[in-house]
């Protein structure tokens, strides 16, 4: 497992899109095999700015618009990966997945297995997730456990500015698809204000950060909370509220296949006592897995479990009703009091 | 037809007023009144009206992301429409749906914000009227942007293999939030699309309501006669970003300039003057539309917000024996072991 502490802090600070950029540019510029295609993401840059400023340097031919058309170019970027070249697709919204869901599950996750392994896919599909903005259930959900629970694809769900660009050079340069999903909130796009956290210091250099390493985004006896995405530092949030009454360790997942189970098990070890935050929908998924993975392997050192999720209700667009729904940093402050008096 | 499009108008712009109130001097997206994205349809009026104009309540319409003029011109609920957009309780849909999810049974509308798939539920729509007998017809709204989109194509192809009485309208504001229309098609235009499935393709080439009344005469006319589908596509222009916040750096000053010339509200006042209404007809008809509106704003901020517990409700019509979406259900997960 990972400790934060070791990023360079002479580094300047970047937003997270601006470090998925910087990463994309440099794949971009060392390999001619890189290319991004996807709805807006020339000259808008990305609604969310994942792609902000590319069409400059690289070009249409690199940088390309592509019509509405998930199913159509989702699959040409399979078809291209098959052909040994690195696209980066974007899906707008994680929500639209339906659109072109199986050139994602059926062609990207599972040629490489289905050719035993004659093809690989080598591809990034980015998309954004998340809500707390009121944009309703088309446009707002995490569905971090639908695209892990497909096998053949690898998932990443970057939480700072450092680990985005670390885990983007990886991605690129993987030979399987990777689904890399950030969150609108984290990117410090100026109409949608992130918290604090997601903007760090970023080595200027190039790096890889592996995948399968989650990260221990702060150390602490009492209780584990294992998280991703915008809850790590609403996880972090609640640290600090409960200081002096219940100290926590945080782990972020930062990627969710491979999972880095032995984190989990070497935290739940220690404290005894797990929390998993999911802006994911409670059943079926993610906070399921991790609570499945910490009683498989740490059953007797565990005397309580709590799950902070989004409940299996579509999420609803009223501020009064999001904001039930959303699990907020208060909600993991009681769930830690809840198994910690 | 003018009344509506005056009425959109306005309302549009009474939205617009609310929605930056709280976002300023700083735009942020959750803030104020009125949170989330709103896609607001000013210059898109006539495809509305004129088509429209030939609807009953029984007919049904599915419109896209960018509804509200759509919604008033079929006869949506406006105050209920306004509360729903203002998240309120009494709201079409209890403050669960929002802008681009608004959904009125008793007029036979309702929405979708995940493009062109509005189209396969009117063709739906289309056929529970053929298979019950009944001469009502469906309307689909999509964009220009839309017109590449699996679910579009299919649904035409669904539409004129069953001879189903469904119009398709394709709205063409020429932007696709930043991709131009050549960035969409290399065809023409949009009706074109109809050629490969068999069905009339029929493009107005201006938002002229009159102009639009007239297609849409024929082409509602062959689907209630039990005809078949049609294609039809509207010339409008999208006099503002794609979204409020949209700084559209993307698109040329000259590009919005000639959008807002090309008035289609100007435009049917000049054909109102030029058929003998007199100006205080029209007059009055602003006056009413502008109460109208402000009556629906009015009646929907003093509306109560829906309590947070709602949020569990209607996911189901029916809901299953002992299922419960909320997490606090699952809070006696404790496992084995002592503290
Ligand atoms: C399946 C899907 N892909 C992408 C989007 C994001 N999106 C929303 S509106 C829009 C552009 C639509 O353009 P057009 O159909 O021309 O309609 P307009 O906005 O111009 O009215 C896009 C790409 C979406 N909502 N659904």
């Amino acid at each position: 497992m990972a400790e934060t502490e070791s990023e360079g802090a002479t580094d300047s600070e970047l937003t997270m899109s601006r470090a998925m950029v910087d990463a994309i540019a440099t794949e971009l510029r060392e390999n001619d095999d890189v290319f991004v295609m996807g709805e807006d993401v020339a000259d808008y840059g990305g609604i969310f700015d994942s792609t902000e400023g590319l069409l400059e340097e690289f070009g249409r031919e690199k940088i390309m618009d592509v019509p509405i058309s998930e199913t159509g170019f989702i699959g040409a970027a399979v078809g291209a990966a098959q052909a040994g070249m690195r696209p980066i697709a974007e899906l707008m919204f994680a929500d639209f997945f339906g659109v072109g869901m199986d050139q994602i599950y059926n062609q990207m996750a599972k040629n490489t297995y289905m050719s035993g392994a004659a093809v690989n896919v080598p591809m990034v599909l980015m998309t954004a997730v998340g809500g707390t903005y009121n944009d309703a259930a088309q446009h707002s959900q995490t569905l971090y456990g639908t695209f892990a629970h497909l096998p053949g694809m690898k998932v990443v769900v970057p939480s700072t500015a450092a680990d985005a660009k670390g885990l983007m050079h990886t991605a690129i340069r993987d030979d399987d698809p990777v689904v890399y999903m950030f969150h609108k909130r984290l990117m410090g796009i100026g109409w949608m204000p992130a918290p604090e956290g997601p903007k760090t210091p970023v080595p200027e250099d190039d790096y890889t950060i592996e995948f399968g390493e989650a990260d221990r985004k702060r150390e602490g006896e009492d209780v584990t909370v294992v998280t991703l995405g915008l809850h790590v530092h609403r996880a972090l949030e609640a640290a600090d509220e409960l200081a002096g009454e219940s100290d926590l360790e945080v782990i972020d997942l930062r990627t969710l296949v491979p999972l880095d189970t032995e984190a989990v098990l070497e935290s739940v070890r220690k404290t005894g006592r797990l929390v998993v935050v999911d802006e994911d929908y409670h059943s079926f998924g993610v906070s399921g897995e991790i609570v499945a993975r910490a009683t498989e392997g740490a059953l007797d050192d565990l005397s309580a479990v709590r799950r902070v999720t989004m409940p299996d209700a579509p999420i609803p667009y009223a501020r009064p009703l999001e904001q039930e729904v959303n699990p907020g940093t208060e909600d993991i402050v009681k769930a830690v009091r809840d198994i910690h008096d | 037809m003018y009344e509506w499009m005056v009425t959109a108008r306005n309302y549009e712009e009474r939205l617009q007023e609310e929605y930056l109130e709280g976002k300023q001097p700083a735009f942020d997206i959750s803030a104020g009144p009125i949170p989330g994205e709103l896609h607001l349809a000013a210059g898109q009026e006539a495809a509305a009206a004129g088509v429209c104009a030939h609807l009953r309540d029984a007919d049904t319409v599915t419109a896209p992301h960018r509804p509200h003029h759509v919604a008033i011109a079929k006869g949506v609920d406006l105050k209920r429409m306004t509360a729903e957009i203002f998240g309120r309780q009494t709201g079409l849909s209890k403050g669960k749906g929002g802008h681009m999810h608004l959904f009125d049974p008793d007029v036979n509308f309702a929405c979708s914000g995940i493009i062109a798939e509005g189209c396969p539920p009117a063709v739906g729509a289309a056929l529970a009227a053929k298979k019950r007998g009944e001469d009502s017809v469906a309307v689909a709204y999509l964009g220009e942007g839309a017109i590449s989109q699996g679910g579009f194509l299919e649904s035409l192809n669904l539409a004129s293999v069953h001879d189903l009485p469904v119009v398709f309208v394709i709205e063409d504001n020429d932007w696709a939030i930043s991709m131009p229309k050549d960035r969409v098609t290399d065809v023409e235009n949009g009706a074109q699309r109809a050629g490969g499935f068999d069905l009339p393709g029929r493009r107005v080439d201006q938002d002229d309501a009159v102009a639009v009344y007239e297609a849409a005469d024929e082409a509602v006319g062959r689907a209630r006669d039990g005809n078949g589908p049609t294609l039809l596509e509207v010339q409008v222009h999208r006099r503002m970003g794609h979204f409020m916040g949209d700084a559209q750096g993307y698109r040329p000053d000259t590009d919005e300039e000639q959008a807002k010339q090309r008035d289609s509200i100007t435009r049917m006042e000049t054909t109102l003057e030029s058929a003998g209404i007199d100006e205080s007809t029209i007059e009055e008809l602003r006056d009413r539309s502008h109460d109208r509106v402000e009556e629906a704003i009015e009646w929907a901020k003093d509306q109560p917000e829906p309590e947070p517990d709602e949020a569990y409700e209607d996911v189901f019509a029916d809901p299953p024996a002992g299922w419960t979406p909320a997490p606090e259900s699952t809070t006696a997960e404790q496992t084995g072991g002592d503290d």
